[in-house]
């Protein structure tokens, strides 16, 4: 044996040991998924047995999205709460699983996989970017499992295993723009973040301009976290010389970017507009109310709503989580979603995939912001509202439809998807067919 | 036509102001050291959570004050950062000299902790982590002072390590406990940094041309900061030892120059300019955890193209990327272009990355390819050197 | 004495191999039966990471390039495959997303990949062209060291901006999913599928490794150390050291290429998020972590940073951070020559010094006998 002998045997025999303590550590799944019992948030029971039901909850609690997400968080908390206080679901108590996407797609998808198969939870609630939802959409449609997903998106997309409590972009994109043509003007500059929902967005938007007389006169994207738009507002200025209508889709860091800069340029909302759909009670307090102030938003739901059940919600919002905080559409979306939930197990009498959804369909809910009823297609009706931002950071809500108003999927501006539709609750039909 | 180019002129400078101001410190520390800190980032955005809290400070003072915040600002934020760096260097930079790519590694894991740190402070992390500080110097000077244990002296070291880090750790969350201690002073979410009430406005020079009041503070920030830093590098005594310690770093420390000091000296300045920048970055974009990740790579790239060791070479660069950005990334390319059918490749391929993430594509193409006429950027040091 | 000398190196092989097959037949066999589908699952992908970590290694530990942009060759390697897949599913019309956008052709160049093989061809030799382009690019102008690490940053950034933006082309940051698709007639996100790919995971690793070791053994691998060590005298000594450099980065680009693409099939799919800045630094951790040169280092340390992240990141996510961040300046600090380098050098020495033990001497009667000294004679009666 000379040295070298020694060293080599010493690499691999390490490796070898190495690599078994791992084998080992994994070969045990079973204390991952007890090791949080330990801590008493998560009982290691199957989904439905004994005197709890499991339910996931998948969010980024790290990570870019998280100012955004953990928000939902408290929402869903705060139905879960409320549920288990009144009762629980069947008599159960509800059990939350957490789980931190991190905002990173793959570790949604990887934690999607881990609380179906290891937690066995009986539903999943969560995502906030179209890019996560895309990302885990594959895993609960191979494990035929079940998501409630609270943010409006862009549409072109009706799953079987997702249920979509957000707005379609019929009800908001859409009518947004047809408040801006009536009331605002026909020139439209189009400004997003650069990923799928933006792009989508936009590409509707430009399609429904088309069809209804505006003029779509010039577009940008900027890169995620990007906060240099100086760029863009010299397009703006280019193509928009004496003003006319902004339509911004920017995400988190980059609206604030955008706004500074633009009361900086001197561009404010009496010729300049900005209709924004990414901004909600929440991201304007982190933008400054200063840089807002005039500016419109469109949501389902703002603060202000004046309903009985809005306020007894804010009320018992700001009870559990302090004074200073507001609540906002997606958290809005989120609470609906726990309760829509809850009520299709009751109908249904178990927590089974299959039975639940069937039981979803028609499920009517008196949410803070109207009520709300569950369609076949798997998105929600519900009321369209249109706020301009005040100078104490919520809206003054300039103009809401009558009632609730029955979601598009499928975009029917768009030539690709003209005409199509989804409705799960006849099996010959399906995500995507044809309309009559 | 005339409106237009001043404000090309314009728009492109002050990008090119915020990419300096970013990446002053950086030039400085990789010119002396031949280190990348990859922290830099994480130290601009401290400088600009410095500034959230002087801002909170003043608004808690009453009205009228919070249009005076940034004057405070400006020196506490290159203040901390500078201490932060200063701390930075003389706990694991200094292990690592002569090994820049392992510096490198070192710095990300410094910004990840950063990042992390201001996501999750609260009272009972500070109070944890004083703890473990506490007892593990305390600890030792006492073991080494007053008790010989001969060969078993690190053992006990040792020991006393993993035993304060436990106590630390038990303390920190017994103390979470407490909601007032255990809620994040910060958060994961951005905070608000409202500029003064003058700089969110424009300036209008003529009916047509304005230029908006933030812009023109940057670009006016950036000048002082050079002036500054050219002024130190230059006229005081230390910047003369810097300069020595840049060219020749063994002959200086055989000429007595305390080259440790000078190393701890200028990372600290150049934390410190960071800190500023961070600071100025608050009046244009968000103040949060990830503020640094957005800035860092394009500051990366005026240390590469600019070259080591001279501030011009920074300037140059950074005024280049920064009107070469505007100007492909506004459609202004397209604008110039005369539109004849023989040109209508050429300004397809211009529409292409008129869009602000294309033409990020585009200008860091062109900084490799511009890196194949001049490898050691627009002004390289001169010497003898093998190394480039 | 030269004779003992090769059938040592002989033995020595022979011992490497059998652990290697060993090990290869254990994953294969074994494992399944241990494991929960769920950790078998993120077993293959944190195996396919560790091919890339035998690349990075090859570049780093061994050649002392620092690339800071393996990402780029690990999602065009994705790319690659996704693209197969999502035609096969198509068939005869176009992806579904294209609808999205109304694009009614396909893209130039979406058409080679119609074809299985030359997909296959093409996961590792597209990264490995790429790379040695962009490294002829910045190798031919001595370009090194820190300069070469933050460059190859840019270029990450350059290709994770184009395919973002590009949702035309390449559906932009939605990326392209795999687990619908059909490859062989079945479902890519079926279990068959994914344990198929599973061992296709470990044999890939196999080889790789025997690749990778037969790279850095003899004459290349003495160059690959010796441009590490000091270039200039390489230089000096008559080699060109940028031809060798761009070779192995080539190499390493295709390692990354291939570990993409199977690391794609297992994570349902691809997105531009692959060429993130962090998780091309976390790769050289990977490797700094298990033990720089040494190929059995890079694949442990893969295997043992990932694991700890998917454990603690479940219980504490707000820790993992904190654990990586200190995990970078460990290796850098206390353990620059990572675990398998510290097991073999530092570990019995240290240990013993922690434990006040009297360090053990070895003293030699004659100068002869030290085994440096013999080592050294080896060598001289081997040239």
């Amino acid at each position: 044996m000379t040295r070298i002998n020694r060293r080599k045997f010493l690499v691999y025999g390490s490796t070898a040991v190495g690599t078994s303590i791992l084998l080992k550590a994994c070969g045990n799944p079973d204390t991952a998924a007890d090791a949080p019992a330990a801590d008493g948030d998560a009982p290691a029971v199957a989904s439905s047995d004994g005197d709890t039901i499991k339910v996931g909850i998948l969010h980024s609690l790290s990570g870019t999205m998280a100012i955004s997400e953990t928000t939902v968080v408290d929402a869903e908390e705060l139905a879960i709460k409320e549920i288990n206080e009144a009762g629980g679901v069947l008599g159960k108590q509800i059990v939350a699983v957490k789980e931190d996407g991190a905002s990173d797609w793959d570790t949604f998808a990887e934690k999607a996989e881990k609380l179906i198969d290891q937690d066995q939870v009986s539903v999943v609630f969560g995502c906030w970017t179209s890019a996560s939802r895309k990302k885990v959409l594959p895993v609960f449609e191979a494990k035929d499992h079940m998501l409630w997903y609270p943010v409006q998106y862009e549409g072109q997309e009706c799953s079987k295993n997702i249920f979509y409590t957000g707005a379609a972009p019929n009800q908001q994109i859409e009518p947004a723009v047809d408040w801006l043509l009536e009331n605002k003007g026909k020139d439209f500059f189009l400004v997003g973040s650069d990923y799928v929902f933006p792009r989508t967005a936009n590409t509707i938007i430009k399609e429904q301009l088309k069809a209804k007389g505006g003029t779509t006169v010039g577009e940008d994207y900027l890169p995620l976290g990007n906060t240099e738009v100086t760029p863009i507002i010299t397009k703006i200025k280019a193509a928009l010389p004496d003003g006319g209508v902004i339509f911004n889709s920017l995400n988190g860091d980059s609206n604030v970017a955008f706004f500074k800069q633009l009361k900086g340029a001197g561009m404010g909302p009496d010729k300049y507009p900005v209709m924004s759909v990414s901004i909600a009670e929440e991201e304007v307090r982190t933008i400054g109310p200063d840089f807002l102030k005039g500016h419109y938003a469109a949501w389902n739901y703002f603060q202000t709503v004046e309903s009985p059940a809005n306020e007894t919600w804010v009320s018992s919002f700001k009870a559990e989580y302090g004074d200073e905080r507001v609540t906002n559409d997606p958290m809005e979306a989120a609470y609906i979603m726990v309760y829509l939930w809850k009520q299709a197990v009751e109908k249904a009498g178990t927590t089974d995939i299959a039975a639940v959804r069937e039981a979803a369909y028609g499920q009517v809910f008196e949410a803070p912001g109207g009520t709300v009823t569950m369609n076949p297609n798997h998105h929600i009706s519900k009321t369209v509202r249109i706020g301009e931002i005040r100078e104490d950071g919520l809206f003054d809500i300039v103009s809401a439809t009558d009632g609730p108003v029955d979601p598009i999927p499928w975009n029917q501006f768009v030539p690709d998807t003209k005409g199509f539709a989804c409705d799960w609750s006849d099996p010959a039909k399906g995500g995507k067919y044809k309309e009559a | 036509m005339l409106d237009g180019l001043i404000n090309g002129i314009f728009n492109g400078i002050s990008i090119g102001a915020v990419l300096l101001i970013v990446a002053l410190g950086l030039a400085i520390v990789f010119g002396l050291m031949g280190v990348i800190n990859l922290a830099h980032g994480e130290l601009m955005m401290l400088g600009a959570y410095t500034t959230y809290v002087v801002q909170n400070g003043f608004k808690s003072l009453g009205d009228g004050m919070q249009d005076f915040y940034i004057w405070l600002a400006l020196p506490l934020s290159f203040l901390v950062a500078a201490l932060v760096g200063l701390l930075l260097e003389r706990t694991v930079i200094r292990l690592l000299y002569g090994r820049p790519l392992e510096t490198l590694l070192a710095t990300w894991g410094v910004s990840l902790i950063l990042q992390q740190f201001v996501r999750s402070v609260s009272w009972s992390l500070v109070f944890g982590v004083l703890t473990i500080c506490a007892l593990l110097f305390g600890g030792r000077a006492i073991l080494n002072k007053f008790v010989n244990l001969g060969p078993r002296q690190k053992l006990a070291n040792f020991l006393v390590l993993v035993l304060s880090a436990a106590i630390g750790i038990i303390v920190g969350r017994a103390l979470n406990n407490n909601p007032v201690l255990e809620k994040p002073w910060f958060s994961a979410r951005n905070v608000d940094v409202t500029a003064p009430k003058w700089l969110q406005e424009s300036i209008s020079v003529t009916d047509t041309l304005s230029f908006p009041a933030a812009r023109i503070f940057i670009i006016a920030l950036t000048i002082i900061c050079l002036v500054g830093t050219f002024w130190f590098l230059n006229k005081s005594a230390w910047g003369l030892r810097i300069r020595a310690v840049t060219q020749n770093r063994d002959m200086s420390a055989c000429l007595g120059i305390p080259t440790k000091k000078v190393d701890a000296l200028t990372f600290a300045l150049g934390s410190g300019l960071a800190g500023i920048a961070g600071c100025a970055v608050t009046l244009l974009g968000s103040v949060g955890p990830n503020l640094g990740g957005n800035y860092i790579v394009d500051a990366f790239m005026v240390v590469v193209v600019g070259g080591v060791g001279k501030l011009i070479g920074s300037i140059v660069a950074a005024l280049l990327i920064g009107i070469v950005s505007y100007i492909v990334g506004s459609g202004t390319l397209v604008l110039i272009l005369p539109s004849s059918d023989a040109l209508q490749p050429l300004i397809d391929t211009a529409l292409f990355f008129a869009e602000t993430s294309m033409a990020k594509v585009l200008v860091f193409a062109l900084i490799i390819a511009f890196l194949q006429v001049k490898p050691a950027g627009l002004f390289p040091q001169k010497g003898r050197s093998v190394e480039v | 004495m030269a004779e003992t000398r090769a059938t040592n190196k002989n033995r020595k092989r022979t011992l490497e191999a059998s652990i290697v097959i060993g090990l290869t037949l254990f994953l294969i066999f074994v494992a399944p039966l241990i494991l929960s589908g769920f950790r078998l699952g993120l077993l293959g992908r944190f195996l396919a990471l560790a091919i890339v970590a035998l690349g990075v290694d090859l570049i780093w530990g061994y050649t002392g390039l620092l690339s800071l942009g393996q990402g780029i060759f690990f999602a065009l390697g994705g790319y690659a495959f996704a693209m197969h897949l999502q035609l096969n599913l198509a068939g005869e019309g176009l992806p579904e997303f294209f609808g999205l956008y109304g694009v009614s052709q396909l893209p130039w160049f979406w058409q080679p990949f119609y074809s299985l093989p030359v997909t296959l061809i093409a996961i590792v030799v597209i990264p490995g062209i790429v790379a040695g382009l962009l490294g002829y690019l910045v190798f031919r102008n001595r370009i090194r060291g820190v300069y070469f690490s933050i460059l190859t940053q840019a270029m990450l950034v350059v290709f994770f901006n184009f395919f973002n933006g590009q949702q035309k082309l390449i559906n932009g940051t939605n990326g392209l999913t795999t687990d619908t698709t059909i490859l062989f007639g079945q479902q890519v996100g079926s279990d068959r599928m994914q344990f198929a790919f599973y061992v296709a995971t470990v044999i890939v690793l196999a080889l790789t490794y025997g690749l990778c070791r037969w790279l850095t053994r003899g004459r290349f691998g003495r160059l690959l150390i010796a441009i590490r060590d000091d270039e200039n005298r390489l230089r000096f000594s008559g080699y060109n050291p940028a031809m060798f450099k761009v070779l192995v980065f080539a190499v390493a680009g295709g390692i990354a290429g291939a570990a993409g693409a199977l690391y794609t099939v297992q994570s349902s799919g691809i997105t531009p998020q692959y060429m993130s800045v962090a998780f091309s630094i976390e790769m050289v951790i990977w490797v700094a972590v298990g033990g720089r040169a040494t190929l059995g280092g890079a694949v442990l340390g893969a295997l043992v940073v990932k694991w700890a992240e998917a454990l603690l990141s479940e219980r504490f996510p707000e820790v993992w951070l904190f654990f990586q961040g200190a995990l970078f300046l460990l290796v850098v600090t206390v353990l620059p020559k990572g675990i398998v380098g510290w097991l073999r050098d530092d570990a019995v020495h240290q240990i013993r010094d922690l434990l006040g033990l009297q360090p053990q001497l070895s003293t030699y009667p004659d100068l002869e006998l030290d085994p440096d000294v013999k080592r050294e004679q080896h060598e001289l009666a081997g040239k």
